[in-house]
């Protein structure tokens, strides 16, 4: 089967050997060219990792203040109604500096589409614990692992499991399982903004080599094996479709 | 006809592919990209076109011809 990369996505540069980011990116890549708007597409970023892509991707976009991609996504889509716009940020921008905006987009049920790099660290940073850091993970902050007794894992999908939204997903970028699973839920998150149904969310757990201290083949098999048993896999909310 | 063009001065060595090719037909060359990292070489008689490597590799170094 020919296989060749998008041409709406040219780089990966920054990205760290074996980071998650890479793979999204060229999988948002590979949608916009499936649905054919690639022209109409307008992306916003946030401030940490995930803004490499403004120089990456060959869509209009914006990157947000940190933690504000979603009200900013949201702000575009009114003035541009029939433009699909798609925020893209880390966990740290979803679940922990902008969780106001991520909770209250939701419940109004804004017709824009979400994608989270869950990679279990503030990344850009340098790896310090963040809510999604799993109970014993150890981070730059949390040398000795994170003490459950002390803080929590948050899980940004359970929490929105409830609300009234159109579509709610999550998938791991490890291996090509993960990678065909993850590519259908952003294309169904779109198709679900062009459809008009409202707002659309979907979770990547992703390896951060560089900041978990392991090779990526190790950092892969993290997200796999340990990550999975906090995040769950699956699409929760299919607003019309087949669940 | 090589099944696979390899983009290789986009190659940061993580061995995603390495590790996912059903064949193991990918392996690592020992030798330093400008960029600092050891790359990938593909062995054309064990590789079946699958689209694996395209699939997992974070720094679209693969096209698949075939
Ligand atoms: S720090 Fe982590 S998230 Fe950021 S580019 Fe490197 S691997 Fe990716
Ligand atoms: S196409 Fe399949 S068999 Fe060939 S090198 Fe890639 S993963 Fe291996
Ligand atoms: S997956 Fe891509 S970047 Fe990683 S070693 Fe293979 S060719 Fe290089």
């Amino acid at each position: 089967m020919k296989l060749k990369a998008p041409e709406c996505v040219f780089s990966s540069a920054g990205f760290c050997p074996g980071c998650g980011h890479g793979l999204a990116s060229r999988l948002v890549g590979e949608t916009a060219e499936e649905l054919n708007i690639v022209e109409k597409l307008v992306t916003v970023v946030d401030v940490a990792c995930c803004s490499f892509n403004i120089d990456y991707w060959n869509f209009d976009t914006i990157m947000a203040a940190h933690g504000r991609d979603i009200p900013t996504a949201v702000g575009v889509k009114h003035v541009r109604p029939g433009c699909p716009v798609l925020a893209y940020m880390g966990d740290g921008a979803a679940y922990s500096i902008g969780m106001a905006e991520t909770i209250h987009a939701a419940l109004r049920n804004d017709p824009v589409t979400v994608i989270v790099i869950n990679n279990s660290v503030f990344g850009m940073t340098g790896g310090q614990m963040a809510p999604t850091t799993l109970p014993g993970e150890r981070t730059a902050t949390s040398p000795k692992g994170k003490d459950p007794a002390r803080y929590g894992t948050l899980s940004g999908v359970e929490l929105l499991k409830g609300m009234d939204i159109a579509y709610l997903a999550r998938a791991e970028l490890v291996g090509v399982g993960g990678m065909a699973k993850a590519k259908r839920y952003i294309k169904k998150a779109l198709e679900h903004q062009l459809n008009g149904d409202g707002f659309s969310l979907v979770e990547l757990l992703s390896p951060c080599p560089t900041n978990l201290n392991l090779p990526p083949v190790k950092a892969k098999q993290f997200v796999h094996e340990e990550m999975t048993k906090y995040f769950p896999l699956g699409e929760f909310i299919d607003k019309g479709g087949d669940k | 006809m090589s099944k696979v063009k390899l983009n290789i001065a986009r190659c940061k060595g993580c061995g995603y592919c390495v590790d996912e090719c059903p064949k193991q037909a990918i392996s690592f060359t020992g030798r330093i990209s400008e960029k600092g990292y050891d790359t990938i070489q593909v062995d054309d008689e064990k590789c079946i076109a699958c689209g694996s490597c395209y699939r997992v590799c974070p720094d679209s170094v693969f096209e698949i011809l075939v």
